[in-house]
This record gives C-alpha cells, structure tokens and sequence, in this order.
C-alpha cells in the first residue's frame, strides 16, 4: 500500500522531473522486414510503463535497442537528457539502463555476489579479489532493497524470482535508473509476481523507472501508470492505465484488418485423418483431443509456451507422450517420426534452420531425404529420378533456385520452407503438421505458402495442423481452430465465429477470469 | 540484389539446360582442387628426385596409400557423421595379435580371417554402442576404447611381438602377393574405395550417413534412424581396422601389440586433407583416396630428402592444421556471400 502511495507521489512529479529516457522517430528494419516505425516513447522517473503488443509487434526489437544489441536506424534515443549515437551494451548498462529478460543471464555457478559484481568485483591492493569487501557491498545493496537473498548462494540453486532478484541487485548496484523487465510473468509463479510487483513499487517510489512488458493484461493493469501498444512496428496506442480497460488494450493489440494475401478456401472436409485423445506429457500437454480431417487445415493459436509446439511434436512420434486413443488414417499410433512418416504423416518443425534443413545439402538431397525409396531403381538410388521428382516439385511449388544441386543454404526462407513442404509431398505424407509455416519468411513469399497450403488441403486432399503465433494467418486460412492455453485445450472455434479478439482472449484465459469475477 | 532475384524467378518455372549444366558443374566442383594439388607435387617430386618415377618406388608409395586408405575410408565414414574414431590404431593392434596368435595355433586361415573382421567390426560396435545407447561423445568413448584396446593387445601378446613363422608362407598373399603387377593391398584398398563410394552414393544408408551429419534433429524429423546409422559406421570404421591389420601381419609375418601407433592421426589426417568436413555432412571417398595419395607422395618425397622422421611429422601436422584453416576460411566465405 505504501509503495502505491509512493507511485502516485511520482505520478505528480512527472511533469517536472526529466524524463529518463525519451524515443523519438525510431526506425529500425532488418532484410525484407520493417520491425519498427517512427515510434515514440518517453518514460519519466519512477514511472512504471507498461508495452504490450501481438508477438512480432516490435517490442523485441525495442528491447534489443534499449539495451544496445541493436541500433537503431532513423530517429533518436535519448538517455537521461543525453543523446546515445550506435551505442555498445556496455554504454547502455553505464548509463543506465538494466535489461532483464526472461532467461536470466547469470551464471549459474558463481553465487549472487559474484554475479552481482561480475567484471568489476572490488580488489586489494595486491590486485587480488577483495572478498570481504565484495560480500559488504552485496549485503548492503540486498539490503537496501530489502532482497532477502544470501550473497553467498549459488544462482544456479535459486527459484527463477530469486534469479531476477539477483539480476535486479546486480542493475541496480549499477546505477540502474531504467529496468526493463521482458515478459517475467512468462517464468515467475503467481506468488513470485507478487514479490517482483511489491519491489517494483518500492523501486519506483525511488525514482527507478521500469518497462514492463507482458501479454498478460491484468498484470500490466495492476503495476502499471501507463501503457502503450505496439502493433506491426507502431506505436498505435495506450495512455494512463486508470484511463483504459481491457477492452480497449485488445483491441489496440489486434485491431487489424485481415490482408488480403489470404487464399479463397473451398471447404469439402473428407473423413478424419488424424485422432489423437487424452495426449499427456508432463505439464506441457494435459489431456488434448484433436482431430483434423483432410482436405481440412486446422489452426492451433496461444501464447508462447502454451504447448502448441509440443502438441505438433508429441503427434508425430518426435516426443514422447501418452495418449488414450490415436489413429493416423486408419492405422495405429506412429511411435517415432521414421513410423510417422512411413504413414503419411510429417512435421514441418518451428525452427527450419536447426530441425528442418540439410543446410551443407542441395535442394534435391533436402527433398528426396525422407522418401529415397521413390527414387530407387533396383535397390539403389537413382539420381537422374531423384532430379526429375525434385524438379517436378520445384516447379509445382515455385520454389526459387537455379537447379536441384544449388545447396539449400543459398535459399531464402520462404523457399527454404518450399523445400521442406516438398520433402513432406515426396514423402507421399497426407497429414502435415506445419508449425510456424512464415516464421522468418518475407511477405510475398508468405502469400505463396498460404496459397499453397490451401492449394494442398482443398485440391488434393491433404490434412493439415497449422500451429501460428500470427492470428490473421490463423483466421485467414483455417476451417476450425483450436487455442491451447498452459497446455489444454483452452477453446475451440469454427472458423466462423472466431475474431483475432475472441483468440486473443482465449489464449490470455481473460474469458475465465471475468466469468470467475462475475460467479 | 532484386536482380537476382528477378533472375531466379524467371528460371525457376522451366529449369532449362543450363539448369542441368549448373547442376553438374555444382556436384563436382569441390575434388577438382586437390587433384591439382597432387599432380603438382608428383610433377616436383619428379624434377627433384629421379628416384621418384622409378617403378618400384611408384609401387611403394601406392602400397602406402592402400595401407593407410582402408582405414581412413572408415574414418571418413565417421566423420561424416561428424563423428572422431581414435581406436583405429588399437583395433590394428588388437586384432594383430589375436590373429597372429590364431594362425601361430595353425587356426585355418579362412577362419583367421573372418575371426579377425569379425573381431575388428565388434570393437567398432562397442563404439557404437557406447556413443548410442550411452550418449558418450565420440571423442570420449573412442579415446577409452583406443586406451583400452592397446592394453588388450598388450596383455594378450605379453607385450612380444607374435610370429607365425608355419604358415606364414602360406598367409603372405594377402600382404605381399601381386595380381597384374600390383600389389594385392593396392586391389584391396581399391574394392574397399569402390565399396564406399557405392554405398554413400547409391544408397539410403549413404544418404542417411550426410543427413545425420549435416544434422541430426533434422534427421530424425525426417524419418532416418540416427542412432543406428551412427552405430553402422563405427561398426565399418572397425570392420575397415580389422582388415588393415590382417594386410599388417600378412606383409610383416608377426602380430605386434604395437602396430597401428598413431594410424587414427594419420586417417584423420588424410580424410581432412582430402576434403571431409570435421563439422559432417560434407566430404567424399574420391577426396580421401587423393588425400591418402597426397599424404603418401608427402611422405615418399620427405624420405628421399633423407628429411627425418621428426621433422615429416612437424610438417604432417602442419598441413592438417592448414587443411583445416583452408575448410574453415572456405566456410566463412560462402557464408558472407550468402549475405552480402
């Protein structure tokens, strides 16, 4: 209660304090992608901002800028009054400005002092550690913050709130005036957020600024003076949190229309390909059902971490997992993806790079890999045939590349995702489960992979599990979609009734909270 | 940039002849380089030394390059999977002196042999096994296996050298005999080398092998059974160590505990030198069987230098160390013209 005392104290003195750090214009584009466009962003001391937007709103990239990794590439960044011209992470720390992410970069074996004064831990004279003088300046950093944490401890040991606390003291033993806090609800317990908000209060009763980033909307509304809305790179919204609801930030985050690169879909579901009930593994998956018939593209949405991906993986054999019923047309359950495959079923993983492509291979290796029994001629492999299948799905799939022997590496993304549909096609797979199908993949090349993913539902028949963080590509090109929420299941749309709004609050559980509130 | 683009996307809807043309040139760009390399060296050779051309010393030379060929086929079939075996030197080792322990006991010589491939292939197993089903990193389980077998080969010796002086007339084909004017070693390596060729280019297994190097998660997502391919190729590597002894003992007339010292740096070094990448995925039998040849003519024009054994030794790892630095700049520069 003090701290909100506090908090309000510094609220009034906004307008006369400078503010810490003032953005103005900022730009900043990679190869094909704008990540971020003439935003503006003041934060004044002691004010706690909250920034919420869709994944790949930007705030990443903003992140990535506050702490230095990135530079920005049109306008200005003002810290604490002075301009910051392509500055190193260190300039950032000393001028400080702490950023704390969700995987905490301590090292796990040294102890809390250690980390605390990593790089610049006081010395004798001799030259040598100073010890004693290290654990009194932890000691009396914890305890000026009020951390009940023993210097001594091993990080490594710690619970992941204590971790922060670590990183917290380190920043803070630096000056920090900024602390900005990547998504911590991501990995903090509902006990451990507590303890993070009651020291951000007390933190910001003394003039330290935070960002606070987070998908979740109650907590920014609980630890929050104001927030502000980052979509497609924009700033397109926010204010006073007093002044907001709910309502409002949702449709800030979502409010777009839906492109028109999404392809017309005739839906003619045929008979169920793929069933799979009680699918269990740990706390990563709780009791799914799913089914998806072919000719039928079904999407799977949810935060980061809601078990979408483990969902793909545990359907094609990749992890283990139990399950009280599957079938995989008609047959029996695939127990790896060697089995899985031979059924017709193929995961298109999340991250192409590190579990999809061949990289040192030519295009034709990549697409022949995981159906070599198609291009054997008397029980060896034939690499005219392997050409000419590799060509025919070349062609039929537009993929972008001089000929079959260019090594894939040399592709772009989107092409490089061509290839990995190609391999599942050759594979004669009537079940794909596509996880993140444009992660990385330019806009016009997304187009292609939208067309041809409907393209391969409606004309020939094909089952396909999408699982997306982009919404619009999950409402543009799904008949049915279901939302995971820690886990589960958390809803289930025809597409009909579905809005990026009604997805987004599902895949929040905002829904249940208001209706717990209400009962 | 965008012109490249352009370009691709005009070519991509009917890959025409030049398609082809590209697609030829691209396959068999990467070997081309080191054939210039040896016939450079042999061209020295030649000038500086009469010695070199004479016809028995040619066949000297080829007969290294067999001995030192059959193992490193195996190696590069390790490697490609990204993989290290150092146990091919004590593998030599071990089966030797068992062999020559079986043929000293007038052991049929058929049955000599298949006991000695058979015991070569199961330490290869044990390997494969252990990097498998353990998870023990190559480096480690074959470091423990090349420890352990010279210890075998000691104790089973006493640490003597083992003759077989009755039948050693009799097994001496295998090592010292000639068909068409060439050693029969020379026939061996070059079956062996045809073999493996084969078999990476022609079947799934081979194909299996460069996928689990270049990356095994994808590997697995794609269907292939990583561990057994891996557990296969230490197998071979054994197998290919088992057969290298059988020539030892057969040209030499005695098992010693302590042949095949250092043979695993010698393999590595010629299938790195003939192109193979330590990083997998990436290399060919062609490539080993002209860094076998390289490291040969190295060697034979050291010796008729009268260079000493110590010094080819500072200049052998030398050239290791430059073959790798030249795969690792190569890297790096595709890698910045993929960007750039």
């Amino acid at each position: 209660m003090g701290g909100r005392e506090h908090r309000e104290g510094a609220d009034l003195a906004c307008g006369a304090a400078a503010p810490i750090l003032v953005m103005r214009g900022v730009g900043k584009s990679f190869p094909g992608v704008v990540a971020l466009e003439n935003v503006d962003l003041d934060v004044a001391p002691g004010e706690v901002l909250g920034l919420v937007g869709e994944n790949g709103a930007g705030k990443s990239t903003l992140i990535k800028i506050l702490s230095g990794a990135h530079h920005a590439d049109q306008g200005e960044v003002v810290v604490a009054g002075e301009k910051v011209e392509r500055p190193t992470p260190l300039d950032m720390i000393e001028r400080g400005i702490a950023v704390i992410y969700q995987e905490t970069m301590l090292a796990p074996h040294l102890s809390v002092a250690e980390n605390m004064w990593l790089g610049r831990m006081p010395k004798t004279r001799a030259g040598l550690i100073d010890w004693r003088e290290t654990q009194r300046r932890s000691l009396d950093v914890l305890a000026r913050l009020g951390f009940n944490l023993d210097p001594n401890a091993i990080t490594g040991t710690l619970s992941v709130a204590q971790r922060q606390m670590t990183e917290i003291a380190g920043a803070l033993s630096r000056k920090a005036r900024l602390v900005v806090l990547d998504e911590p609800s991501a990995v903090l317990g509902a006990a451990e957020l507590e303890k993070l908000f009651e020291i951000i209060r007390r933190l910001a009763g003394e003039d330290v600024s935070f960002i606070y980033i987070s998908h979740r909307l109650a907590e920014v509304f609980e630890i929050c003076d104001r927030v502000t809305v980052l979509r497609d790179g924009r700033v397109v919204g926010g204010g006073k949190t007093a002044a907001l609801d709910h309502q409002d930030l949702v449709s800030l985050m979502v409010g777009r229309k839906i492109e028109d690169i999404y392809p017309k879909r005739q839906r003619r579901p045929g008979a169920v390909a793929l069933e799979a009930k009680g699918l269990s593994r740990g706390a990563a998956l709780r009791d799914v059902g799913i089914a998806v018939r072919a000719g039928e593209i079904l999407g799977i949405c949810g935060l980061a971490g809601a078990g979408r991906s483990e969902l793909l993986r545990a359907l094609a054999g990749a992890d283990r997992a139990e399950a009280a019923s599957f079938t995989l047309l008609g047959g029996k359950r695939p127990s790896n993806p060697k089995q899985a495959i031979a059924r017709g079923l193929c995961l298109l993983p999340e991250d192409r790079k590190s579990e999809g492509c061949f990289l040192p291979q030519d295009v034709a290796f990549n697409i022949s890999i995981a159906g070599l029994s198609r291009i054997r001629r008397k029980g060896l492999l034939d690499r005219r045939r392997e050409d000419e299948a590799a060509m025919a799905l070349i062609e039929r799939l537009r993929i972008r590349t001089r000929s079959p022997a260019e090594k894939i590496s040399q592709l772009s993304g989107g092409n490089q995702q061509k290839c990995l549909i190609a391999r599942s096609l050759h594979a004669k797979c009537r079940v794909l489960l596509i996880d993140e199908p444009t992660r990385g993949v330019d806009v016009g090349a997304k187009r292609e992979i939208y067309q041809l993913m409907a393209k391969l539902a409606d004309e020939e028949g094909v089952a396909i599990i999408m699982v997306s963080s982009e919404l619009p590509e999950i409402l543009g090109l799904s008949d049915r979609i279901l939302v995971m929420r820690e886990g589960r299941v958390a809803a289930s749309f025809d597409r009909a009734e579905a809005t990026e709004e009604i997805l987004m609050r599902a895949a929040l559980g905002l829904d249940r909270r208001v209706e717990g509130a209400a009962a | 940039m965008i012109d490249e683009k352009l370009d691709r996307r005009q070519l991509a809807p009917n890959l025409t002849a030049f398609g082809i043309i590209q697609l030829k040139r691209l396959r068999s760009f990467r070997a081309s380089g080191l054939i210039w390399v040896l016939v450079i060296m042999c061209a020295v050779a030649a000038f500086v030394s009469d010695a070199f051309l004479n016809p028995f010393n040619l066949i000297n030379v080829l007969r290294q390059v067999a001995l030192f060929g059959i193992v490193s086929v195996g190696m590069t079939f390790v490697i490609l999977t990204a993989g290290i075996d150092l146990s091919v030197g004590s593998i030599v080792a071990v089966v030797a002196v068992t062999a020559a322990m079986l043929l000293d006991a007038s052991v049929p010589i058929p049955l000599v042999i298949i006991a000695g491939l058979a015991i070569g292939a199961g330490m290869g197993a044990v390997n494969g096994a252990g990097i498998t089903l353990g998870g023990i990193p190559p480096f480690i389980m074959t470091l423990g296996t090349m420890v352990m077998g010279r210890g075998l080969a000691m104790t089973i010796s006493d640490g003597h050298p083992i003759h077989f002086r009755a039948v050693a007339d009799q097994f001496a084909w295998l090592g010292q005999g000639h068909l068409l004017g060439l050693p029969v070693p020379v026939w061996v390596f070059a079956i062996v080398a045809a073999l493996a060729a084969g078999l990476l280019r022609f079947t799934a297994f081979g194909r299996n092998i460069y996928a689990v190097g270049s990356n095994p998660e994808a590997a697995r997502l794609a269907g292939i059974d990583v561990k057994r391919t891996i557990f296969l190729v230490y197998l071979i590597s054994g197998f290919l160590s088992g057969l290298t002894a059988l020539i030892f003992i057969s040209r030499l007339t005695v098992g010693e505990p302590v042949a095949g010292t250092g043979l695993e740096l010698e393999a590595i070094a010629i299938t790195v030198i003939g192109g193979t990448s330590l990083f997998g995925g990436e290399g060919r039998i062609s490539g080993t069987i002209l860094g076998a040849a390289i490291v040969a003519v190295l060697a034979n024009i050291l010796n008729l230098f009268g260079v000493s054994p110590f010094t080819q030794q500072i200049v052998k790892g030398a050239i290791i160390v430059a073959a790798v630095l030249f795969e690792i700049i190569r890297r790096r520069r595709n890698s910045v013209s993929k960007h750039g």
